[in-house]
């Protein structure tokens, strides 16, 4: 296990500066977030490096935060350096109503329909994809999902409230 | 064909026949779609769609607390439910801190290897049946039922199983299940050989798998191939070995590779991998026979904030009840924090991505679905060959619809 958090963080920060940001580890993965129109370069970065190698995309996948204003889809990007056992996560945010993100399927065939099923859900729009459009939704679907504005249930039900429940913190509900 | 039709002067005539391959066809095992584009035999081209059985179950699980996610998982690979079950809870243990007990480990480890043997004698013995071997199919299945049965006697259920508990099991395994589970492992090798004897070396299996389907190491990696089909084609990735869960690095086992990915190759990793099972589950079983007196009679940790309670104490007991209130309603502690956790599931690295923002139910959960990832190379895996082998080459990746649509 030569590589370690510390040696990526060092690599990308040197080749990127401080358009990447939020570094954390939690639970042992080196997490940042990178300026959106960077997210290619960084991945060519990480697969390219002599040293960093990442050449496994094991998820992609879309986190939607209804009250982070201006950046509420965020994209995150799951990689294995599968040669020394080390995974990294990484993140670009974009404003819902311009979601335009550069696609990965040049480097990667798995982010094909990935990134099909980040856009069928939360309609994510991947510049450069061959083929988006949606994948386990119909595609006379005129919404995506799995946005918090959609909620699951009713939201006049009151017997789920957290005020009943001695909550102190009660989980918002949007919309 | 023109001679007999008739076509509007200057139309040129289609070269080409487009046939619909599914989502209900007989040979298909499952809810698939494919229009293929054929020309004679060959398959010029092929659109997979997906989808038909999809649940939202991403989005049904921004709304359930831990304890009900679970049934989700089981139906995602139905063939394997326990590994599933088992993923999420090793998943939450994680992200709560939580440290399970070796016995647990070790009965874990006896389930969900037993669960990836029916899911790969499936698998193997689906490929049998399109290759048109019938018998074995019909063989095995005794062996599946044997495992049920095991399962049956742990959890009360067979196919969604459900099985276990955040920090353990729901109760301790009975002598019966230990006695189907000395049964199986007496049984197991003789019908294991007896099935490889009809297939390995069988000259007609082998002209109709060796080069029908194959992908590179290279490309299958690109394709985020996980799991026995990634094996196949040379990468000797596997999350036991990767990043170990459940004690995994407690055993010595091996980790079978092919070398050309093609349907024959998957098949004897498969076989191969079954063979590693069943060395795991001996190993296992003799760990567990180690634990005498207190120890023996362990079967999850000490974590009663998080562990449902049994019923006879919910109903006996005044803490139980509390814990098995706050538990069901989904009020137990939840910390903040992201996590992504994995296990090798019987078709690859199942992944867990959860997102909690301290709520009662996760913010964000996102299942890894092995079969959603490296079903997307399958055009490219049967392009060029003949319609009989994508047939053979789809039942030979573990297409498992439920996984594959979520």
């Amino acid at each position: 296990m030569g590589l370690s958090n510390e040696i990526i963080k060092n690599k990308l920060t040197e080749k990127f500066g401080d358009q990447l940001t939020g570094w954390e580890e939690p639970y042992g993965m080196l997490t940042f977030t990178a300026a959106k129109d960077i997210n290619l370069k960084v991945m060519q970065f990480l697969l390219d490096d002599a040293e960093l190698r990442f050449q496994f995309l094991t998820d992609l996948t879309a986190v939607n935060y209804p009250d982070n204003k201006g950046a509420e889809l965020a994209v995150v990007y799951h990689l294995h350096n599968l040669k020394d056992n080390v995974r990294i996560r990484f993140k670009v945010f974009t404003d819902i109503t311009k979601p335009d993100v550069w696609s990965a399927t040049a480097l990667y065939s798995t982010a094909n329909w990935m990134e099909r099923e980040t856009y069928d859900f939360y309609g994510v729009n991947f510049v450069g994809h061959p083929n988006l459009k949606r994948i386990l939704n119909v595609d006379e679907m005129d919404y995506f999902p799995m946005r918090k504005e959609y909620p699951l249930e009713e939201q006049t039900r009151t017997d789920k409230d957290d005020e009943m429940f001695g909550r102190n913190t009660p989980v918002k509900k949007y919309n | 064909m023109s001679e007999h039709i008739k076509l509007p002067a200057g139309s040129l005539e289609k070269q080409t026949t487009t046939l619909n391959l599914g989502p209900t066809h007989p040979a298909t095992h499952g809810v698939f779609q494919n229009i293929v584009e054929l020309d004679g035999e060959r398959i010029l081209d092929a659109v997979p769609t997906v989808g038909f059985i999809h649940r939202a179950f991403e989005k049904i699980a921004e709304r359930r607390p831990f304890y009900q996610i679970t049934p989700l998982t089981d139906r995602m690979n139905y063939c394997s439910s326990p590994i599933n079950n088992m993923g999420w809870h090793i998943t939450c243990e994680r992200f709560l801190g939580i440290q399970t007990p070796k016995r647990v480990d070790y009965l874990r480890i006896i389930i969900m290897e037993l669960a990836r043997i029916s899911d790969h004698l499936i698998c193997n013995s689906i490929v049998g049946v399109d290759s048109g071997a019938y018998t074995g199919f019909l063989y095995v299945m005794q062996m599946r039922e044997l495992i049920y049965e095991i399962y049956e006697e742990i959890c009360g259920s067979r196919l969604t199983t459900n099985i276990g508990r955040i920090g353990g099991f729901e109760r301790n395994f009975t002598n019966t299940a230990f006695e189907k589970l000395e049964k199986f492992i007496k049984e197991w090798p003789g019908v294991l050989k007896e099935f490889e004897n009809l297939f390995t070396r069988n000259r007609i299996f082998m002209e109709r798998t060796i080069g029908c389907g194959p992908i590179s190491a290279e490309r299958a990696m690109n394709y985020g191939f996980t799991g026995p089909n990634l094996r196949a084609a040379g990468v000797d990735y596997d999350v036991r070995v990767h990043t170990p869960y459940s004690s995994y690095e407690d055993f010595t086992f091996t980790v079978p590779v092919g070398s050309t990915g093609d349907c024959y190759d998957r098949f004897l990793v498969r076989n191969q991998e079954m063979w590693q099972s069943l060395e795991l589950i001996k190993q296992a079983y003799a760990k567990v026979q180690e634990f005498k007196g207190k120890d023996a009679e362990v079967y999850h940790a000490d974590i009663p904030e998080y562990y449902l309670p049994e019923k006879k104490d919910v109903y006996t007991k005044m803490e139980a009840l509390i814990y098995h209130f706050k538990i069901i309603m989904g009020e137990i502690p939840m910390p903040k924090g992201e996590i992504y956790s994995s296990v090798e599931g019987a078709n690859g690295e199942l992944g867990f991505y959860m997102i909690s923002d301290g709520g009662r139910t996760p913010f964000r959960l996102h299942f890894r679905r092995p079969c959603f990832i490296y079903y997307q190379a399958y055009t490219e895996l049967i392009k060029g060959g003949l319609l009989s082998d994508a047939i053979i080459t789809m039942s030979s990746l573990n297409l498992i619809a439920g996984e594959l649509d979520a």
